[in-house]
C-alpha cells in the first residue's frame, strides 16, 4: 500500500487548528483537509459492506459459510484499515502502527481461528462500525459545510425566488463555520482513528514474547527428542553390533583349537558386523550433521539428497553456499523430511526442490506430482514446522487429495553468515 | 577355565531384544554346556519365562521392548520377589550403580550385573553365569568402582589405602581370596590381612564366606549411598 497516495502532499501533517491567519496558505490547507475528509467519509461505503458481511460471517462461522466469508472479509477489512491508518498517520505526522497476530504457517482453516482470538481484528470490526456512523459524520461535515452555499447558489440560479435567496443568504455562514471547524474536525477524526487502529507496541511485544517463549519450548522439546533418538540409534545400532562382534570373537577364541572351521565362520560374521556397525555410525552422524552439508553447504547437500532418493528430482536452487549454520541445518532436515515423505507416501513419479535467498529470507519449495493428502499435523511435518518456528520460520503445506503436494518453507536468514561449520575430518 | 563339573546341565533363560546379541549369547552359553531353554525378546515373554520352575539362571538385558527403558531389570526384580534367590545375571550396555542397588536390595545373592562388553571374554562370562547360578554375586568392575569411589559421602572409604580399595573392588566383584591374590600378585595370606583391615575400618563383622562378605560390603555401600 506504499504507492496508494496519489499526491503525497495531501497527507502532510495538519499545520494548525487556529482560525488565524486568514491567507492563501491557510485556505489551501483547509481545502486539502476538506478533500482528505471527503475521502475518509466516502470510505464508509466499503466499511458498511464489510461490517454487514462480518456480522453475517461470525454466527455462520461454525457452519462453514462464515469461514469462507472471513477469508475474504478479514483481509479486506485489514486493507481498508491500512488506508485509514495511512491517512491518519500522514495527518498526524507519525505512523500509526499495525500489529495483528501472526498467521504465518497457518492453513486456510487455521487462520480464522487466529483472527477470532486476535483483539486487534475485533478492533477493526469496531472501526468499521465507527467509520460508518460517528466517524462518517465527523468527516462529512467539512465538505458539506463547504458545499452548502454552492448548492444553494445553484438552486437560486436554476429557480430564482425568495426561498432560495433566503437559504443561500443563510448558507453564507457555512464557509465561516467551515473555516473555523475543519482543522479541529479532521484532527478529531484522525485522533479517533489512531485510537482505534493504532495497535499498542507493548501488546505487540507481549505477543511476540509469548510466541518466542512457545517456539523456544518447542525447540527445546524437539532438541531433547532428537538427543533421545540419537541415544536410541547408537544403543540399538553401533553399540549392539560392536558388542556382538565382541561375543563372536570371544567365542571364536574359545573354539579356535577345537573347531577351527566354526571359529573362522564366527570371525567372518564378526567382520561383517563391524561393517554394519560403521554403517550405523555413519547414518547416526548423517542424522546429526551430514558431512556433505559441512562440505558443500545447503545447495550441495540438497543435491546429494536428491541423488540419494529413488525419484528424479529437479533442482532450482539459488542459495548461497554459506548460510548461518543453524538455519542451514534446519532447512536441510526440512527438505530431507519432505523428500522422505514424498518417497514414502506420495507415490510420485517426480519431485522438485526450488530455493531462493531474498530480502534476508530463505525460501524453499519442495513439491511432487504424487497423490497428495499430506498431513501438516503428522509427526514428520509437524516436527519440521516446530524446527523452523524456532527461527521464526514457517511451513505451508498444500496437498489436496489427488495431489500435487507443495510444501513451502520460509526462514528469516541474514546474509552475513555466523560461524561456518567446523571442517570435517 | 574348564567347564565346572559341579554344576552340570544348567538351564538358562536369555532375554535380549537385539537378535544379533540374543543369538551370540545363546551360542556362547551353549558352547559352555548351558542349555538355553528359552530366548525371549520382550518383557511380557520374559515374565512368562521366569515363572518356569525349571529355570536355573536368567541372563537378562536391562532395556527391552515395549518401553525400552528398564523393563528387563524390573522383570528380574519382580521374579526374584516371587521366587527369592532366583539367579539372575543382568546385562547392559551401560552400568548404573542405582540399578545394582535395586538388584541387590533383596540381599539373597545369586545376582550379577555386567556390561555386555564382558560377554566377549567368554570363559570369564561363563564362570560368572555359573557363579550367579550357584548363588554368588558378580558385579561389573565399573559398577563396583562407581560404588566404591562414588562420592565423598563414603567417609570411611577415605581411610582405606589404595591397595585396600583395590581389594575391596575385587571382593565386590565376587572374587575369592585366591583369585584376588592371583590378580594382585600377592599371597592369599596378604589378601586375608587386607580384608581384615577393610572390615575393621568399615566396622563390619569378620565373615568367612565370600558371598556373605560381598553382600556385607555392598549392603554397607548401599546404606551409605
Amino acid at each position: 500500500m506504499t504507492d496508494w497516495a496519489p499526491m503525497p502532499s495531501l497527507l502532510a501533517p495538519i499545520t494548525t487548528v487556529h482560525p488565524a491567519p486568514v491567507d492563501q496558505v491557510a485556505l489551501v490547507e483547509r481545502l486539502r483537509l476538506t478533500l482528505v475528509s471527503a475521502g475518509q467519509f466516502l470510505l464508509f461505503v466499503p466499511a458498511l459492506v464489510l461490517f454487514v458481511l462480518t456480522v453475517v460471517a461470525v454466527p455462520t462461522g461454525p457452519a462453514g459459510v462464515g469461514f469462507v466469508l472471513a477469508a475474504g472479509v478479514v483481509p479486506a477489512t485489514a486493507l481498508l484499515a491500512s488506508w485509514h491508518r495511512r491517512l491518519a498517520g500522514g495527518l498526524l505526522g507519525e505512523p500509526v502502527p499495525a500489529g495483528y497476530a501472526d498467521t504465518a504457517g497457518r492453513g486456510l482453516l487455521g487462520r480464522p481461528l487466529v483472527w477470532l482470538r486476535d483483539g486487534n481484528r475485533w478492533r477493526d470490526v469496531g472501526f468499521l462500525a465507527y467509520s460508518t456512523t460517528g466517524g462518517a459524520i465527523l468527516s462529512a461535515l467539512p465538505p458539506l459545510l463547504l458545499l452548502t452555499p454552492v448548492v444553494h447558489l445553484a438552486g437560486l440560479l436554476i429557480d430564482p425566488g425568495r426561498v432560495w435567496a433566503l437559504t443561500f443568504g443563510l448558507s453564507l455562514v457555512c464557509p465561516l463555520v467551515w473555516w473555523l471547524v475543519t482543522p479541529p474536525l479532521v484532527r478529531a477524526r484522525t485522533l479517533a482513528d489512531r485510537a482505534i487502529l493504532g495497535h499498542s507496541l507493548v501488546a505487540q511485544l507481549e505477543r511476540r514474547v509469548a510466541q518466542v517463549a512457545a517456539t523456544r519450548t518447542e525447540a527445546l522439546d524437539a532438541n531433547a527428542a532428537e538427543v533421545r533418538r540419537i541415544e536410541r540409534d547408537l544403543h540399538d545400532g553401533a553399540q549392539a553390533r560392536i558388542a556382538a562382534v565382541g561375543m563372536n570373537v570371544g567365542l571364536a577364541e574359545k573354539l579356535i583349537a577345537s573347531d577351527p572351521a566354526a571359529a573362522a565362520e564366527l570371525l567372518r560374521e564378526a567382520r561383517e558386523t563391524t561393517v554394519s556397525a560403521l554403517e550405523d555410525l555413519r547414518s547416526v552422524v548423517r542424522g546429526i550433521h551430514p558431512p556433505v552439508l559441512a562440505d558443500r553447504g545447503l545447495p550441495g547437500a540438497v543435491e546429494a539428497l536428491a541423488l540419494s532418493i529413488p525419484l528424479p528430482v529437479t533442482l532450482a536452487l539459488d542459495v548461497p553456499e554459506s548460510l548461518p549454520a543453524p538455519v542451514e541445518s534446519a532447512a536441510y532436515f526440512a527438505v530431507a523430511e519432505c523428500l522422505a515423505n514424498t518417497v514414502k507416501h506420495a507415490a510420485a513419479s517426480r519431485a522438485w526442490v526450488s530455493g531462493a535467498h531474498q530480502d534476508e529470507r530463505l525460501r524453499l519449495v519442495v513439491g511432487d506430482d504424487g497423490v497428495g493428502g499430506a498431513d501438516p499435523a503428522g509427526s514428520g511435518l509437524a516436527g519440521v514446522a516446530r524446527r523452523l518456528a524456532a527461527f521464526d520460520g514457517s511451513m505451508t503445506v498444500s496437498s489436496p487429495a489427488g495431489g500435487p503436494t507443495v510444501v513451502t518453507l520460509e526462514v528469516p536468514c541474514p546474509t552475513t553468515p555466523t560461524s561456518p561449520g567446523s571442517a570435517p575430518s | 577355565m574348564p567347564d565346572d563339573p559341579d554344576v552340570p546341565g544348567l538351564r538358562a533363560v536369555v532375554a535380549e531384544d537385539q537378535a544379533l546379541l540374543r543369538v551370540g549369547l545363546t551360542r556362547i552359553l551353549e558352547a559352555g554346556d548351558i542349555t538355553v531353554i528359552e530366548a525371549v525378546d520382550d518383557a511380557p515373554s520374559l515374565d512368562r519365562a521366569l515363572a518356569r520352575p525349571d529355570v536355573d539362571v536368567a541372563i537378562v538385558d536391562v532395556r527391552m521392548p515395549p518401553t525400552h527403558t528398564t523393563e528387563g531389570l524390573r522383570s528380574a526384580v519382580a521374579a526374584r520377589a516371587a521366587r527369592p534367590g532366583l539367579p539372575v545375571l543382568v546385562l547392559s550396555q551401560y552400568v548404573e550403580p542405582l540399578y545394582a542397588r535395586d538388584l541387590l536390595a533383596g540381599g539373597t545373592g545369586a545376582v550379577g550385573y555386567l556390561l555386555k562388553d564382558r560377554v566377549a571374554d567368554v570363559d570369564v562370562f561363563l564362570a560368572a553365569v555359573r557363579q550367579v547360578a550357584a548363588g554368588g554375586t558378580v558385579l561389573d568392575p565399573e559398577v563396583v568402582a562407581g560404588l566404591v569411589s562414588g562420592s565423598g559421602r563414603h567417609r570411611p572409604l577415605q581411610r582405606l589405602t589404595p591397595r585396600e580399595r583395590e581389594v575391596l573392588e575385587l571382593m565386590a566383584q565376587g572374587r575369592s581370596n585366591a583369585a584376588i591374590a592371583e590378580r594382585l600378585v600377592v599371597t592369599e595370606k596378604a589378601v586375608g590381612k587386607h580384608i581384615g583391615n577393610i572390615l575393621t575400618k568399615l566396622d563390619l563383622p569378620p565373615a568367612g564366606d565370600d558371598n556373605r562378605r560381598v553382600l556385607a560390603v555392598l549392603a554397607w555401600l548401599d546404606g551409605e549411598g
